[in-house]
């Protein structure tokens, strides 16, 4: 039997960690200081691709947090008052520090993560200092932002990160709320807490005025202590949707200022006149960029009926090129999920798709036989009543549906109460145009699949939650209008 | 000779582009500022904001869906509309708000400006508030604003007229199809608003128009799962705090009440009751080259 080997192997070729300094432990960065937990708690970080502890974190209670509050309350009086050109500078000199040393943190957050360093190096990092160069242009023009002249900032903002991109979602989160004149208390993931505290020495580096940004390392428990803190201002949050739902009611009736990014479950429509190797290309990118922990991943795959086989045929060739496996080494395509507990989520739900009877699918693939590991997998005869056409696994799993008509794949992909992304793959133009129209989704990616930039508007429609991030529209959830 | 018998107008809630009587059967009374009775207006039930609610996603495709221009010239028919109405409202709005003539006519004649003013604003929103992204890559890339979907909106209490037609016209020039609660003190000039508004060429559902109590109509609005959108105008704070945990359950959109102080009707409304309401969509396209021979130019 003809086997699907590629004709060259590949030799390791894995990055260097020499250029990562962690250290054994680190404390909360309040009011511009390392500090312990008031009552010095710590908890361990992982390498999700080895399991081996990479840094004890102090672990933030109420206490921690409040102090963190009256830090970036009292920075806010004299950070706001800042001129916008000050606030810029400061921010062009934290884009160029985080240029200077994106090997570094490439390098940490693979190892922090278990992304691969091809994806940290070629999109985490270069995005990061992009966010930060392009909101540092608007500190001193926000008087033309379209938000009135002289935009007021809103005060102390309370931002809550998830773990999928720990340094992209700071940056997303940061860098506009500084450049509007607001102080941040910002808590990263609590299995990604690393990359955020690396940013504070940035910080330092960058003379940054203390308490202008505070970071509090924590699970849960610090981010509900942040968002009902009185003294917050404005909430920011990029996790799931249950949790988006609750902080709502938990803002309720305040007021404090929200934004959500929630999940997602992105439909990728490809119709029969599409280029299938360039969808095929999509396809990947769509779903297992980032081991598919994106919430604007497309893991509902909706293929015309007429082109279904050859697309499958086409598609199962190509994941079987896909190479699993150290996140370190240049050439691996998919790293490790980010943790024990986010692996049993996503085995649970590939294992529910095949008891309600989808057809299963992963290529020969070799998992390593320590870390947290999920082969990529694809679910073809899958229904739109199947929990895995439903459900967002946050994962490398990929559902397939078939439709005939245009009105049905707009239909289907519009079945979901998410609504964060959707793709779109045909030759014509106004066909694109047309379903594009029609689609319920804050971002649409014609011919193309997860692109991001920061002078382009993200966020949800539907369930996906409020808000848009990046781009002019993306200052507005900092500003007072 | 005995002096001539006004004839009466029963007062009827607008509901997909018809005057139904509430589904409860109930009324309730309705007086003027010294307590003298004017009307009975319908008092609504869950069963009516459900109702509306149908008609509103029902009309929300066709109203999404119309050009700009059109939804323009709509809104501005309904100034015409009301213009030739203006003696009506203005007794109206004096009767449900204890003011002078004069000060009733000054409520009137802003609200008909209002609706010249969201007008003009139907085909230029998108130009304010979209627009291209210059993205570091071979992508063309456009941000543009569409509505949400159904909006509740919770009209103010104190400004009848004037008050209702700021928070609503916004909705519906964007897109948006909407669910309206009148003030329930004063819900005489909403109801008759129905009225000009069946004879606008607005087609049935895009504006729904309920009577009743606040509270008891907003809650299953806040609740509802096809409701995408609610506007707080007309909640005290406890009652907005209630409805905002319950909007909470589909994350609607949630425009919170304007801090007492702050809930002058007259003064320039800006465009943030027309963003609040709207959704960002950003579609990327690759763009090709065309070889690799250099400047074009």
């Amino acid at each position: 039997m003809e086997t699907q080997t590629p004709a060259f192997e590949y030799a390791p070729a894995p990055e260097s960690r020499a250029v990562v300094d962690i250290a054994p432990s680190y404390g909360l960065f309040i009011d511009g200081e390392f500090t312990e937990a008031a009552d010095g708690k710590v908890f361990k970080t992982v390498s999700p691709s080895t399991e081996e502890v990479l840094s004890e974190v102090a672990e933030a209670g109420e206490a921690d947090v409040d102090r963190a509050v009256k830090a970036a309350r009292k920075a806010f009086e004299t950070w706001s008052a800042l001129p916008g050109a000050e606030r810029a500078k400061y921010l062009f000199r934290i884009a160029r520090i985080i240029q200077e040393r994106s090997r570094e943190l490439a390098v940490l957050e693979t190892l922090d993560n278990g992304k691969p360093i091809r994806e940290t190096r070629d999109a985490d990092l270069p995005l990061v200092a992009a966010h930060f160069f392009y909101y540092a242009g608007w500190a001193d023009k926000l008087d033309h932002a379209g938000y009135g002249a002289n935009p007021r900032p809103l005060g102390v903002a309370g931002q809550v990160i998830p773990w999928n991109f720990p340094l992209l979602m700071l940056a997303w989160k940061i860098a506009p709320a500084l450049a509007t004149g607001n102080t941040v208390v910002l808590k990263p993931a609590e299995t990604t807490p690393l990359s955020a505290l690396f940013f504070a020495d940035i910080c330092r580096q960058a003379g940054l005025p203390r308490g202008v940004v505070n970071i509090v390392t924590g699970d849960g428990r610090a981010g509900a202590a942040l968002i009902a803190h009185p003294d917050v201002n404005k909430v920011a949050f990029t996790g799931s949707t249950a949790v988006g739902k609750e902080i709502a009611r938990t803002v309720a009736g305040t007021r404090k200022k929200l934004t959500l990014e929630l999940g997602g479950k992105g439909a990728n429509i490809v119709f029969d006149d599409a280029p299938i190797d360039q969808a095929v290309e999509g396809i990947v990118s769509g779903i297992f960029f980032n081991q598919g922990q994106v919430c604007c991943a497309g893991s509902r795959l909706l293929v015309q009926e007429s082109i279904h086989d050859e697309l499958l045929d086409s598609l199962k060739r190509r994941l079987a090129t896909l190479r699993l496996g150290d996140p370190l080494d240049k050439n691996t395509d998919i790293g490790a999920i980010n943790s024990a507990e986010q692996l049993a989520r996503i085995t649970a739900l590939a294992d529910q798709g095949e008891a309600e009877g989808a057809e299963r699918w992963s290529p020969a693939c070799e998992l390593p036989s320590s870390g947290y590991w999920f082969a990529p997998t694809l679910f073809t005869n899958v229904t739109q009543a199947h929990t895995v056409a439903r459900d967002e696994i946050f994962g490398p799993v990929l559902s397939v549906l078939t439709f005939r008509t245009p009105d049905e794949a707009v239909a289907k992909a519009n079945n979901t109460p998410y609504g964060l992304s959707a793709g779109i793959w045909t030759e014509k133009g106004s066909r694109i145009l047309a379903v594009a129209n029609k689609l319920r989704a804050g971002v649409i990616w014609s011919n193309t699949f997860n692109k991001f930039d920061p002078t382009s508007p993200f966020g949800g429609y539907k369930e996906s939650g409020f808000g848009r991030e990046g781009g002019r529209h993306g200052l507005e959830a900092y500003l007072d209008v | 000779m005995s002096e001539r018998l006004n004839v009466l107008k029963t007062y009827k809630l607008y509901v997909g582009g018809k005057f139904p009587r509430s589904e409860s059967g109930r009324v309730y009374e309705v007086t003027d500022a010294k307590g003298k009775w004017l009307a009975n207006a319908p008092l609504s039930s869950r069963k009516d904001a459900r109702d509306a609610v149908v008609a509103a996603r029902k009309a929300f495709g066709g109203w999404s869906g119309a050009t700009a221009y059109n939804r323009g010239q709509i809104l501005y028919r309904v100034a015409e509309m009301l213009e030739g109405r203006r003696e009506q409202y203005v007794a109206e709005v004096a009767g449900a708000e204890g003011l002078s003539k004069s000060k009733a006519a000054a409520q009137v004649d802003a609200a008909i400006d209002r609706w010249v003013w969201y007008a003009g604003w139907t085909d230029k929103i998108a130009q304010v508030v979209g627009g291209g992204n210059p993205v570091a890559g071979p992508f063309f890339n456009l941000s543009s604003p569409e509505p949400t979907g159904v909006v509740a909106v919770l009209a103010p209490q104190e400004s009848s007229f004037l008050g209702l037609v700021s928070v609503l016209a916004p909705v519906i020039a964007t897109g948006n199809t909407a669910v309206v609660i009148a003030s329930e003190k004063s819900p005489l000039p909403a109801l008759s608003l129905g009225e000009v508004l069946a004879t606008s060429d607005l087609p049935g559902g895009v504006v729904n128009v309920l009577s009743g109590r606040t509270a008891e109509i907003a809650t299953p609005l806040a609740a509802h799962q096809d409701v995408n959108a609610i506007d707080l105008a007309g909640a005290d704070e406890a009652l907005a705090k209630e409805l905002e945990i319950a909007a909470a359950d589909n994350l609607k959109r949630v425009l919170r009440p304007q801090a007492v102080d702050n809930a002058d009707w007259s003064a320039a409304p800006g465009t943030d009751r027309m963003t609040a309401f709207l959704e960002t969509k950003t579609v990327w396209h690759p763009t090709g080259a065309l070889g690799a021979s250099g400047s074009s130019y």
